[in-house]
């Protein structure tokens, strides 16, 4: 197959659909649980019973405003979400009224602007066909451009050119510690070896955290597109996703997406009617956060218990069996098509020096729109928060905005102008990390943050080493005795003790950054620990200018 | 002499007195002792009350009632120097092993289930038991700690004359916990 | 395991320890040289002839100009490698993580079989731990007497996974594995069955003569009474390599 005839296939997907308006419903988890299957079904019942073809309704993957669902989005065919009108917490009630606007005056009362900064500061090269097409539809992926920078990659690129182009791009993993995707597919390209593996990581275990879900759910074929010019590039023939168990919605809608594409050609034996071959599978994980650690998952996947190893060896060297293997985020396979097909200085365009392309947040917590978002790198906390998030809701002020989960940290007000890139969080004392946003209004107590991410911590320590296992452990046994206001000022000195030892000592990313969200609400709220503590004189704390 | 004595109290709170025999053990050693030192309060001689301040104080025995924190908080407060001395004082020990039970569990084994002669709990003039045992240091601050169970007589002989003579002994290089 | 495979071609590099020049099989690890030198390093999943597991991480040290630890069981010598073995905080950071094993679970030494004959109390000794700082996290292990020949106490392990190492490695029998996360891992016989109802144990009782600990110990022992042998270990581990 060649480009041409997938364009052809396209083409003749466009030709087919005759439908001038589209009724999109989103169908991934955040709003199929505030109830919007019932809503798609009474649309597509309202809409066959009108029959004249003129309207089609269909499921859609996420639109990004989880908190506003069930989103119903009523637009031209083919048309982005911003052109379109969006609606906002339906009910199948609701249906017959949408159906008879469809193309006239909207439905005022559950109108949901999209002319909000919410939409328009969004920059979709992720999730640029989330909340367009039917994820469960392979011919809507490709009508949309789906599999094309796959085909151009084996048709018409030689392996080391993918692997300059992704290089030249400026990616960097999504999963959690930037390291650059370039690099890492030319070090698993060079590595002697028959067998190589490509591991697409969607464990995602971060609390509040579901970027990866989303793009799962919405336009599954865009990571096994990811998966599979990554394999051409490094020469891998089997790849394996590793999703958690607790998303039923994005397992099944994989096993979909791998069917269809496994029919289609563009996985099997013959990638394409080429010799190149490649297949992937699923491994379905348990739910152990330390199994989104590459050398735990991969134990995982070779049917271990899930329990990190001591690098080197990294995976690009000796991974599954022994293989040498590429691991990478499910966001940062989903970056690859769009790379390939648009070119690596359209993606090194957008940014900053150090961090290119966009990166999708799960905004969560204290903030007005809470849901999916994806924004250019370099955009600055401010922007996110008060303009597209919104702001705090009840009049409160802001407080802390902690990213990078468990591992990473909360930054205080006097630093929401700082840019998100990889290299100015860390500065801060946090980490990009895979994306999930907690905000905190004025009424939050930074030692209860601290102890919630330390309890997640423990609970999620395999136990195998050391510091990990008893001193997170011991760490949250203090920090529950400061918030409850028994400490004392050597317990404090203890935790700090702690902090250094378990950082510096731990196998794993687990332990190492386990402290993170100690450190940093120490670093800017110190008196609110101090004024916990036994026999300390309550000081007030200052009060933070509030936002929002 | 011309310097003038060192004045020390010891208590037992929750221990079996091993660590004071062991104390004891010095011998011939305890005559050199009493030239430099002044027993002021201990289960050794006489004396009933704690003086108001005293240069050292050495603890035997895990803090397991209401009397042993008591004690332990006194000697805190009148003791220039605290020496937690035996593995009970320093680790909670065999008195800590009844933390794997409940209270009244191991009150009812101890005078009911085992007792043929009018059985009965006794609560008069007893201090209440707290739960869970705990070393000393986990209550009041300690300065020296000299684990052993009991520690040898040797040991309390290097942990004193160090301090006597002015210097911070390091029991671990003659002790270690179950010594 | 990764690092126990021997390649042939192996070069011989050279490396500085705490100052000393030292050469080195590049497939060695840095805590197989500090032993052959006679270089003290703290360790307690280590045990010369099972695999790394790299668990305990006393056996870290620093990378002189990295500003970095690692864990010597773990990394190989290299090249022009500075090592240093010792330092004021790597003390604290042993002395710590010793301290939090002691508070993890109940080791009464007085009244343990295994009292003048253990790695943990011995090294507590050697590292000057003369108190624990931490609170005792006061879990109740149960014991298990089930076997006939000896006794599994989870109060005194700990988590070294020696056990499972020897018993799957060297015995074949695999009887040993963790179950759970975090301080609530505990090391189970067959699927979590009473050791004595275990089909696979084979009663060799090497897991018993590894275990740094009280923890594996022979019955009808009494305080003080448990001394360990594993002089069969590195003689067994170079057959079974052959
Ligand atoms: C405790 C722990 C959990 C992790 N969880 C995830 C995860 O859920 N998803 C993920 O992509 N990476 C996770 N990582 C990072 C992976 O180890 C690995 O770095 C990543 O998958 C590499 O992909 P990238 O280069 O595309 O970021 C985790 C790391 C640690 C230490
Ligand atoms: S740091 Fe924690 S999660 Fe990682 S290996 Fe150690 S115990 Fe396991
Ligand atoms: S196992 Fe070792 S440290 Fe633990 S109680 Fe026994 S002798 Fe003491
Ligand atoms: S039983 Fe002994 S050898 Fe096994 S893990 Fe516990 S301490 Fe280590
Ligand atoms: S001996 Fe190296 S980590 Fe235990």
């Amino acid at each position: 197959m060649h480009l041409e005839d997938l364009e052809a296939l396209a083409a003749r997907y466009h030709a087919e659909e005759t439908h001038e308006q589209e009724i999109r419903v989103c169908v991934a988890a955040s709003c199929q649980s505030s109830g919007s299957l019932p809503v798609l079904e009474a649309l597509q019942s309202a809409c066959a019973g009108q029959g004249n073809g003129r309207c089609k309704v269909k499921g859609v993957g996420c639109m990004g405003l989880c908190s506003a669902g069930p989103l119903v989005a009523v637009a031209k065919r083919h048309a982005p979400l911003n052109e379109s009108v969006l609606y906002r917490a339906v009910t199948p009630q609701d249906a017959a009224e949408i159906l008879a606007s469809s193309g006239g005056a909207p439905v005022e009362r559950l109108r949901c602007p999209t002319d909000q900064p919410f939409f328009q500061r969004q920059v979709r090269i992720v999730l640029e066909r989330s909340g367009l097409i039917d994820p469960e539809s392979l011919p809507e992926a490709i009508a949309h451009g789906g599999y094309s920078a796959l085909i151009q990659a084996i048709t018409e690129m030689t392996p080391a050119e993918v692997i300059r182009e992704v290089t030249a791009s400026g990616l960097r993993g999504r999963g959690g510690a930037g390291y650059p995707t370039g690099l890492k597919w030319s070090t698993v390209a060079k590595m002697p070896g028959a067998q190589k593996y490509v591991i697409c990581n969607a464990d995602e275990g971060d609390p509040g955290a579901f970027m990866d879900r989303a793009v799962l759910e919405s336009d599954p074929h865009r990571v096994l597109e990811g998966m599979a010019i990554a394999a051409y590039a490094i020469g891998a023939s089997k790849g394996y996703v590793y999703v958690r168990a607790e998303y039923p919605l994005a397992v099944a809608r994989l096993e979909t997406a791998i069917r269809a594409a496994r029919r289609a050609g563009f996985l099997g034996a013959r990638v394409a009617d080429t010799p190149f071959g490649f297949d992937i599978e699923l491994r379905l994980g348990a739910g152990a956060f330390v199994c989104g650690e590459e050398t735990a998952l991969m134990a995982s996947i070779e049917g271990l218990r899930g329990q990190p190893r001591p690098r080197p060896p990294y995976p690009a060297e000796s991974g599954l069996w022994g293989c040498p293997t590429l691991i990478n985020n499910v966001e940062t396979f989903a970056n690859i098509a769009s790379i390939v097909r648009r070119g690596s200085d359209w993606f090194a365009s957008i940014g900053t020096q150090g961090s290119k392309g966009t990166k999708v947040f799960a905004l969560a917590g204290r903030i007005k729109n809470t849901g999916l978002i994806e924004v250019p790198m370099g955009i600055s906390l401010r922007t996110i928060i008060e303009e597209i998030g919104g702001g705090i809701p009840d009049g409160k002020g802001f407080k802390a905005v902690q990213t990078g989960g468990p591992s990473g940290g909360c930054i205080p007000a006097d630093y929401l102008d700082t840019p998100v890139d990889y290299d100015s969080l860390k500065s801060l004392g946090t980490i990009m990390g895979s994306g999930g946003m907690i905000v905190m209004d004025e009424t939050a107590c930074m030692v209860d943050v601290a102890r919630f991410f330390m309890e997640f911590c423990m609970s999620e320590s395999c136990g195998k080493c050391v510091p990990c296992r008893t001193g997170t452990w011991q760490m949250h046994a203090l920090l529950d005795r400061i918030a409850r206001g028994e400490g004392t000022p050597e317990d404090l000195a203890l935790l700090e003790e702690l902090c250094e030892v378990v950082q510096s000592m731990s196998l794993c990313g687990l332990g190492q950054t386990a402290p993170n969200p100690v450190l940093s609400t120490l670093r800017y709220f110190r008196h609110e620990y101090e004024a916990k503590l036994q026999n300390q004189p309550l000081r007030k704390p200052q009060t933070q200018r509030g936002t929002g | 002499m011309t310097e003038p004595k060192i004045t020390l109290a010891t208590a037992w709170l929750d221990g079996c007195s091993g660590c004071h025999m062991s104390f004891l053990d010095l011998d011939e050693r305890l005559i050199a002792l009493a030239d430099r030192i002044e027993l002021v309060y201990s289960p050794l001689v006489d004396a009933k009350t704690l003086p108001e301040t005293v240069d050292l104080g050495i603890l035997e025995g895990a803090i397991s009632s209401e009397e042993d924190l008591e004690k332990a908080r006194l000697f805190r407060a009148r003791c220039r120097l605290l020496v937690s001395l035996g593995d009970c004082a320093v680790t909670g020990n065999v008195p800590a092993m009844r933390n794997a039970f409940r209270v009244e569990a191991v009150l009812d084994r101890a005078y009911r289930e085992n007792v043929t002669c009018n059985p009965q709990i006794p609560s008069l003039g007893v201090p209440a038991l707290r739960c869970p045992v705990k070393p000393i240091h986990h209550e009041v601050s300690v300065d020296v700690f000299v684990p052993g169970c009991p520690p040898s007589a040797d040991t309390i002989w290097y942990v004193l004359s160090e301090l006597i003579a002015g210097r911070m002994p390091e029991p671990a290089r003659v002790t270690r916990f179950g010594a | 395991m990764p690092l126990s495979t021997a390649r042939s071609n192996v070069r011989v590099v050279t490396l500085k320890i705490d100052g000393r020049d030292l050469s080195a099989r590049e497939d060695e690890t840095l805590l197989e040289v500090c032993r052959e030198h006679r270089i003290p390093v703290p360790s307690l999943c280590y045990l010369e002839g099972l695999s790394v597991w790299a668990g305990c991480r006393l056996c870290m040290v620093e990378l002189v100009n990295q500003n970095r630890l690692v864990a010597s069981c773990a990394t190989r010598a290299a090249e022009g490698m500075e090592v240093q073995t010792d330092s004021e905080r790597l003390r604290r950071y042993r002395r710590t993580l010793i301290e939090l094993l002691f508070a993890e679970r109940n080791h009464v030494c007085a009244v343990c079989v295994s009292n003048g004959h253990c790695e943990l109390q011995t090294l507590a000794q050697r590292l000057g731990i003369d108190h624990i700082r931490f609170a005792y996290r006061q879990a109740h292990e149960v014991l298990d007497s089930s076997h006939e020949l000896f006794r599994l106490d989870h109060n005194r392990c700990i988590l070294c996974t020696r056990c499972v190492r020897v018993c799957d490695e060297i015995e074949g029998a695999h009887v040993w594995d963790v179950m759970g996360r975090g301080s609530q891992c505990r090391i189970i016989s067959d699927l979590a069955i009473p050791w004595g109802q275990s089909e696979t144990c084979t009663n060799c009782g090497k897991c018993v003569q590894v275990c740094p600990t009280g923890a594996l110990i022979k019955q009808g022992t009494s305080a003080g009474e448990m001394v360990k042998d594993r002089h069969f270990l590195p003689i067994l581990a170079r057959r079974r390599a052959r």
